[in-house]
């Protein structure tokens, strides 16, 4: 996909993400948005997947450290074709198959449960290890927030991978500078996160802008390339990203629009899609 | 007097299991020669992984490796096995129905005057209410053994629970009647019904005879299914007897006692009396000392029986 495709569909996502935290009325709806493009670049251009094989042995691995992000997993699957969009409207209601957090036993295509923070990491790190074990050439994705690494189980994983030299394994934090009960440094700084990384021998890239397909496209370009130790990289990014009154918002971290609310996002979103049709 | 802990059972199936299942993966937290798994180690070389001091980690990268289709063994102590990676095994191991076996060595009060912190005696309770979660207390080496083969020939969740020291054999390497999930029958009688797991199981079996010097008659059930608990054979038992007593290494609340009261109040109504730890911190000493110490040996169990037929 080029950059104008890629663009286009992280607006699709959006849209979904939107949606259904407003149908489910709950959900994440801010560290959904800030990590849309790297949802994005992920399944429609980085990893080696196939909606119609979701289990396919030879396939990359995503694991959602970051499990209540889920509205925007779901959405980016179901864009990419893992379900129909319009099952996103039956989040969190009764008995759907999509919960608040990601079930792997229920969703094609999440390698994954989680939910509990800190988790995710470590079964990344065994699924890269069992790669490693087997001479299997996948690779493995896991995206974690940036409060999430307060947890200490984060940097026991991360410890293991460096000293076990896991270099198809890569690490993404999603640094969009908000958690529930305020900014990350006023709840208990977790920075510098690219020096504590390199501390644990990751290779570590910063993004600047976690929201630009072209930033994200040369990290995980730079990823592939380095052996002999896992990749960090470290986007800055902006939570509530594409919805005008969710942006830098710690509010939004976890809570649905209501219908007045929801019309002015999905107009935001409307009018990003046409200026990018004009493109 | 054997010499041979389950723990070295465990080692030794998985050995000759490794030969041809390249898929057996062990995994330590600098425990393998806690773990007996040395050997192991040294010989599987690609088929060992040490995490370091990191139970959360271990029980967490077991499942990442069972979701590729590894076949991982975690061994780390029971005491931290069963709380410090507790949520890791609620999520990642039963929620998420990964093939991963924990295995909690050194369990109880093995390590005796270590003291609170490397007691297990809370395990069975938390390890038994996660859904989707098996709990095995095995009593002896052989058991222990068949009890590893079974689990190699299933995908699913198990928590097992061996002791440190060794404990003399029930069984013999020709006469070790095992299947999976139910309890194995050592004597039955008509008198007392005496249900017990683990490293309670021997005594258990030596208060019968004692018991039946008396003239007392008594049915032991060696338990070693905790979950899921073989229930027709709790209710045989108690049927044909005048009360029950079950016997565990484990806290009075939601062990092996709690879950056998439950099964005979409902289906069969009977006295049940509960034989375990304390709901306090053991006194310091040995394992042995600490079992003689609450009447958790033959004499013990025993008397009890004398005293409620």
């Amino acid at each position: 996909m080029n950059k104008l495709e890629l663009q286009k569909t992280a607006n699709e996502i959006r849209k979904g993400i939107v949606t259904a935290v407003h149908s489910a009325k709950a959900g994440h709806p801010g560290g959904s948005l800030s990590a849309t493009e790297l949802f994005t670049y992920l399944y429609f251009e980085e990893m080696n997947i196939d909606p119609k094989d979701p289990k396919k042995p030879d396939r990359d691995r995503f694991v959602l450290s970051k499990g209540h992000t889920a509205p925007g997993l779901y959405s980016t699957l179901a864009n990419r074709g893992y379900f129909p969009v319009e099952d996103l409207k039956t989040l969190r209601h009764l008995g759907s198959y999509l919960q608040g957090h990601p079930d792997m036993k229920h969703i094609p295509g999440v390698d994954m449960s989680s939910g509990s923070l800190g988790q995710g990491i470590s079964a990344a790190v065994g699924m890269a290890l069992s790669a490693k074990l087997s001479g299997d050439s996948y690779r493995v994705y896991t995206l974690l927030g940036d409060g999430e690494i307060q947890e200490g189980q984060v940097w026991e994983a991360s410890m293991f991978a460096g000293a076990r030299k896991l270099d198809n394994l890569v690490v993404i934090v999603d640094n969009n500078g908000l958690q529930i009960d305020g900014k990350i440094e006023d709840v208990c700084s977790p920075y510098p996160i690219d020096k504590k990384f390199e501390a644990f021998n990751f290779h570590v890239i910063n993004v600047a802008d976690g929201n630009d397909f072209d930033q994200l496209k040369a990290a995980f370009d730079e990823a592939k390339e380095t052996k002999g130790m896992p990749t960090a990289i470290i986007m800055h990014t902006l939570k509530g990203k594409g919805v005008s009154f969710m942006e830098g918002q710690v509010g939004w971290h976890g809570k649905a629009p209501n219908d007045e609310e929801y019309a002015i996002a999905m107009a935001d979103l409307e009018k990003v899609g046409e200026a990018l049709c004009q493109k | 007097m054997n010499k041979i802990p389950n723990r070295q059972a465990i080692c030794d199936v998985l050995m000759e299991k490794a030969k041809t299942d390249k898929d057996i993966v062990v995994l330590c937290s600098d425990s393998r020669g806690s773990a007996s798994l040395t050997p192991f180690a040294n010989e599987y070389p690609e088929q060992f992984v040490e995490v370091g001091i990191a139970e959360q980690d271990l029980v967490s990268i077991s499942a990442g490796l069972a979701k590729c289709g590894k076949k991982p063994f975690a061994a780390s102590p029971a005491c931290f096995l069963s709380t410090r990676s507790y949520e890791q095994a609620k999520i990642d191991v039963a929620y998420s129905n990964t093939n991963v076996t924990l295995i909690g060595i050194s369990g109880g009060v093995s390590y005796g005057a270590l003291g609170m912190s490397h007691h297990s005696a809370q395990d069975i309770a938390a390890m038994a209410s996660v859904p989707n979660m098996r709990v095995y207390l095995p009593s002896d080496r052989f058991q222990t053994a068949h009890l590893i083969e079974a689990l190699l020939q299933d995908e699913k969740p198990a928590y097992i629970r061996v002791g440190r020291n060794p404990v003399e054999d029930i069984y013999t390497e020709e006469n070790c009647p095992f299947e999976m999930d139910k309890a194995t029958v050592l004597c039955e009688g008509t008198d007392v019904a005496i249900i017990a797991c683990g490293e309670m199981v021997r005594p258990a079996y030596e208060a019968a005879a004692i018991l039946k010097e008396k003239g007392i008659s008594a049915t032991v059930l060696d338990m070693y299914c905790v979950k899921p608990l073989d229930e027709a054979a709790i209710v045989k038992a108690a049927q044909n007897a005048k009360a029950v007593i079950s016997v565990e290494e484990h806290a009075p609340y939601g062990g092996l006692g709690s879950m056998v009261a439950q099964v005979v109040g409902r289906e069969c109504p009977k006295k049940v009396i509960t034989m375990a730890l304390p709901d306090a911190p053991v006194i310091t000493g040995t394992s042995k000392e600490v079992f003689d110490y609450y009447g958790l040996n033959a004499e013990g169990i025993a008397k009890k029986a004398m005293e409620l037929v």
